[in-house]
């Protein structure tokens, strides 16, 4: 067999976006040797790209916030679909890991009394998103890194993790290969935490970049895990649209939480049309463009504007508007913030401001922005414990993106920054306790062999297509069967599609050898992009009715029944088998925030 | 802007190579990324490139395009094609080569680790205050994305490989950072000196110049540091007190 190297660690992360540092930081401060494999260099990863804020209700904006008003905000945006106890621990949580940031050296932008300054996003009661200017994500990616950095951890860059090793104990270990020069090396852990990130790469125009193809999604599920709520795949409603090469990169909500407007080809501003609120928001939104103008300087007595709904609202509104032949010569709305003037966009969407100047030569003081839906993140994930982030695998832990739950059909804006804070940490806190209780197991020679005659096939064939020509067409038939709009035809017609692109990619080429070669990464990426498409699609089939992400356009309406289960994926022999789980019952002390809403 | 471009692109690795022409169609807004996506989508999934969000906020696709220092996602290729349509794109040259475009820049993450952290002065009331007007210094250090850009034109190591005395402009922006951190406790200043090397950069200001977050990496840290350095250790009254007390 392929010689390969073997490391130990007694924590094992995959994953260096903000979940799997912040897990990292709770391993090493525990004292134990943690592992933390990257995809990419140390700092790039996903995480770098949010842009707006980390939500946390601190209350700093003399607005009468705090963890119950998120907590409902949350189940709300959600559609009701997440698991409240998750909600829960989020909510109350997410306020002492901003904070913390802070102790670790993050710089916050500030309130006039020098408290971290909040701003308004969709979907949220309260200014609640904690921000620097709009590159939030990098100051929490760099705060957490140097954190980490700091505590000693081994950080394997440009490794890239393609099965999980089990036994009959659970998880003991991963075989990666180094991206540089192709060599093969199996980790053994005590405890492995998967913080992977999404699966956007999968659709034609994405705000993600190559790394989210929904590896530790599908290597949990390869392993024994089940997946939960697969067919919520969020369209943010902004993306870049013109010029072509810059389509699906992402305009911060941030826009119009400073008080960007929203409208069509026509000039007319669309979200105040009532077909566009829906009942669960009715009332709490201004309902004239004059009061909307009021609320960018009296908060207090008045409402958000309805560019304020929910991405999943927003991007639907802005799909109705352009299918109905309202849209602007590219095919998009204008997103229009001119009426705030230069120095206050330069100052609050600096790289908004940098991003269309250098990309789309668009001065965005002075002109609107053209936007257009884009993929953008995934609500569902691996099915966890909500206190322990526990998947059904023992001794492994998914925290972050990768994890589903906490976000129900539609995740809130400035929601993932927070998540990632706090279910990164109690992953980590999990993991430390299962590396306790657990120790290195022998691994299965077999399950490596298996792995590294799956990895290296594509480099021995000649004939055999290209992973670049079949990822484009499974983008291609994602972008237009499982996007916004879905419906039984497309998506079977989407499913028979995938089972071809199954049999072909088992007969993948590429060329050249194992040192830094896209090509080749590219083919065992497609492998996990296959699986968690179907795993999209087979639950957006079973799923009949409209609710959050998920618009069929032959059930439109939202049902109550189906607000009642969430969708589960396990994998049996090869097939994927999409299970009803009923939602845990709401207990009574929640369900008393959730009539507070309502008065 | 021309139908199609050619795009003479470094082919090899640290014992050698060469440039490769590829011809690319060209569409609207088109940057050095995208053609480099395209030869690896449609003639060789070979060519080896980092990048990530593809919008400038990740700092991994630096190059040098036409031997100017550039993130390629951030570099329309109309501004750079000759008359002959041609664009040539290389590697960052002063960190080992591994392979085509991309290059071993594991020092940095080596340096990065030798950076005395943070520490907020003890019996700081919580929640923590700070003026808006005291964070925005930092806040300026903080935009940067680690492209290392920097680091490739700084003449100390790119032209001496003094990567043994001086950390680059990189390091000095971090410990800026630092060090105007209005709640901060460390005394980084003999760091610096010796450890750092502030020393030996000569203010030629290249790095300012090459920076995509526009960073005044000269003016605004590396000018003020050595500053700070020079109080310490080159105030001749000091000087005098550690001549008497023996203090180095």
């Amino acid at each position: 067999m392929e010689p390969y190297e073997t490391v130990k660690h007694d924590v094992l992360i995959i994953g260096a976006g903000g979940a799997g540092l912040r897990a990292a930081i709770s391993v090493l401060e525990a004292g134990l040797d943690c592992g933390i494999v990257s995809k990419s260099l140390l700092g790039k990863a996903h995480t770098v790209m949010a842009e707006g804020g980390a939500a946390a209700a601190l209350g700093n904006m003399h607005e009468p916030d705090d963890w119950r008003v998120h907590f409902r905000d949350t189940i709300v945006g959600g559609a009701y679909l997440n698991n409240h106890r998750m909600v829960e621990i989020f909510a109350h949580e997410a306020i002492d890991r901003v904070l913390e940031l802070e102790e670790y050296g993050a710089v916050f932008d500030r309130t006039p009394e020098g408290l971290i300054a909040q701003r308004p996003f969709g979907g949220h009661t309260y200014r609640r998103l904690n921000h620097v200017g709009d590159r939030t994500g990098l100051e929490l990616i760099r705060t957490l890194q140097d954190r980490a950095v700091s505590m000693g951890p081994t950080v394997h860059m440009e490794w890239t993790v393609t099965r999980l090793l089990t036994s009959d104990r659970g998880v003991v270990g991963a075989v990666a290969y180094d991206r540089s020069d192709g060599r093969i090396i199996v980790i053994q852990a005590k405890a492995v935490v998967l913080a992977t990130g999404g699966w956007g790469r999968m659709y034609r125009y994405t705000s993600n970049s190559w790394e989210s193809t929904g590896d530790g999604a599908a290597m949990a599920l390869e392993a024994g895990a089940d997946l939960i709520d697969m067919e919520m795949v969020q369209f943010h409603p902004t993306g870049m649209l013109w010029p072509p090469s810059m389509r699906g990169i992402l305009v911060t909500e941030a826009v119009r939480g400073e008080g960007g407007i929203l409208r069509n080809g026509t000039g007319e501003r669309f979200m105040f049309k009532p077909e566009y609120m829906p009942e669960r928001y009715q009332g709490k939104f201004a309902d004239s463009p004059e009061e909307a103008a009021r609320w960018l300087d009296d908060k207090q007595n008045n409402r958000r504007p309805p560019e304020l709904l929910p991405r999943d609202e927003v991007a639907r509104a802005i799909y109705k508007e352009v299918r109905a032949g309202r849209g602007t010569v590219h095919g998009g709305v204008h997103l229009d913030v001119t009426h705030r003037g230069a120095a206050y966009i330069r100052r609050k969407l600096p790289s908004m401001y940098e991003q269309f100047m250098a990309l789309g030569s668009v001065d965005i003081t002075a002109e609107p922005m053209e936007v257009y839906p884009t993929v953008h993140y995934t609500m569902g994930g691996i099915h966890v414990d909500a206190d322990t982030c526990q998947t059904a695998v023992p001794g492994l832990f998914a925290a972050g993106e990768c994890a589903g739950g906490l976000h129900g059909a539609n995740r809130l804006g400035g929601n993932s920054l927070t998540d990632i804070l706090v279910f990164g940490r109690r992953a980590g806190l999990s993991a430390v306790e299962a590396a306790s209780e657990r120790k290195h197991e022998p691994i299965s020679e077999s399950q490596v062999a298996a792995e590294v005659e799956l990895l290296l096939a594509p480099l021995g064939r000649t004939q055999g297509e290209k992973p670049s020509v079949i990822a484009s067409e499974l983008q291609e038939i994602m972008q237009n069967n499982a996007m916004i709009e879905r419906s039984h035809e497309g998506l079977t017609a989407c499913l028979s599609k995938l089972q071809e692109l199954k049999e072909r990619a088992g007969r993948l080429s590429a060329a050249g050898d194992r040192r830094y070669n896209p090509g080749w990464h590219a083919a065992r990426d497609l492998l996990f992009q296959l699986r968690l498409s179907e795993a999209i699609v087979r639950s957006a089939l079973e799923r009949k009715e409209s609710r959050g992400a998920q618009w069929r356009s032959d059930y439109p309406a939202t049902d109550p029944e189906w607000g009642k289960v969430n969708l589960t994926v396990a994998l049996r022999g090869d097939e994927l088998v999409v299970t009803r789980v009923p939602l845990p019952p709401m207990p009574e002390h929640l369900q008393a925030i959730m009539n507070e809403g309502k008065k | 802007m021309r139908d199609t471009i050619r795009l003479r692109v470094f082919r090899g690795d640290a014992s050698g190579g060469e440039e490769r022409e590829y011809e690319v169609k060209t569409f609207p807004g088109m940057v050095v990324l995208d053609a480099i996506h395209q030869i690896q989508g449609e003639q060789d999934g070979t060519l080896a490139c980092r990048w990530n969000c593809k919008a400038a906020k990740c700092g991994s696709c630096s190059a040098e395009i036409n031997g100017l220092p550039r993130l390629m996602c951030k570099s329309r290729v109309e501004e750079f094609y000759d008359a002959a349509g041609v664009i040539r794109v290389h590697p960052i040259k002063t960190f080992p080569l591994i392979k085509d475009l991309v290059t071993d820049v594991s020092w940095n993450y080596k340096v990065a680790e030798s950076i005395p952290p943070l520490r907020i002065r003890e019996g700081t009331p919580r929640p923590l205050r700070m003026d808006q007007s005291d964070v925005e210094r930092a806040q300026e250090f903080r935009k940067c994305i680690e492209c290392f850009l920097c680091q490739t034109v700084c003449h100390v190591l790119r032209d001496h490989n003094r990567t043994d005395a001086y950390f680059g402009p990189r390091y000095m922006v971090k410990i800026a950072a630092l060090d105007m951190h209005p709640l901060d406790s460390v005394e980084r200043r003999s760091f610096l000196r010796r450890s750092a090397g502030v020393g030996y950069c000569n203010i030629t200001k290249c790095c300012q110049e090459v920076c995509p977050e526009h960073i005044h990496i000269t003016d605004n840290a590396i000018i003020p540091l050595k500053e700070r350095v020079a109080d310490e250790f080159y105030d001749p009254i000091r000087m005098l007190v550690r001549r008497l007390s023996g203090r180095k």
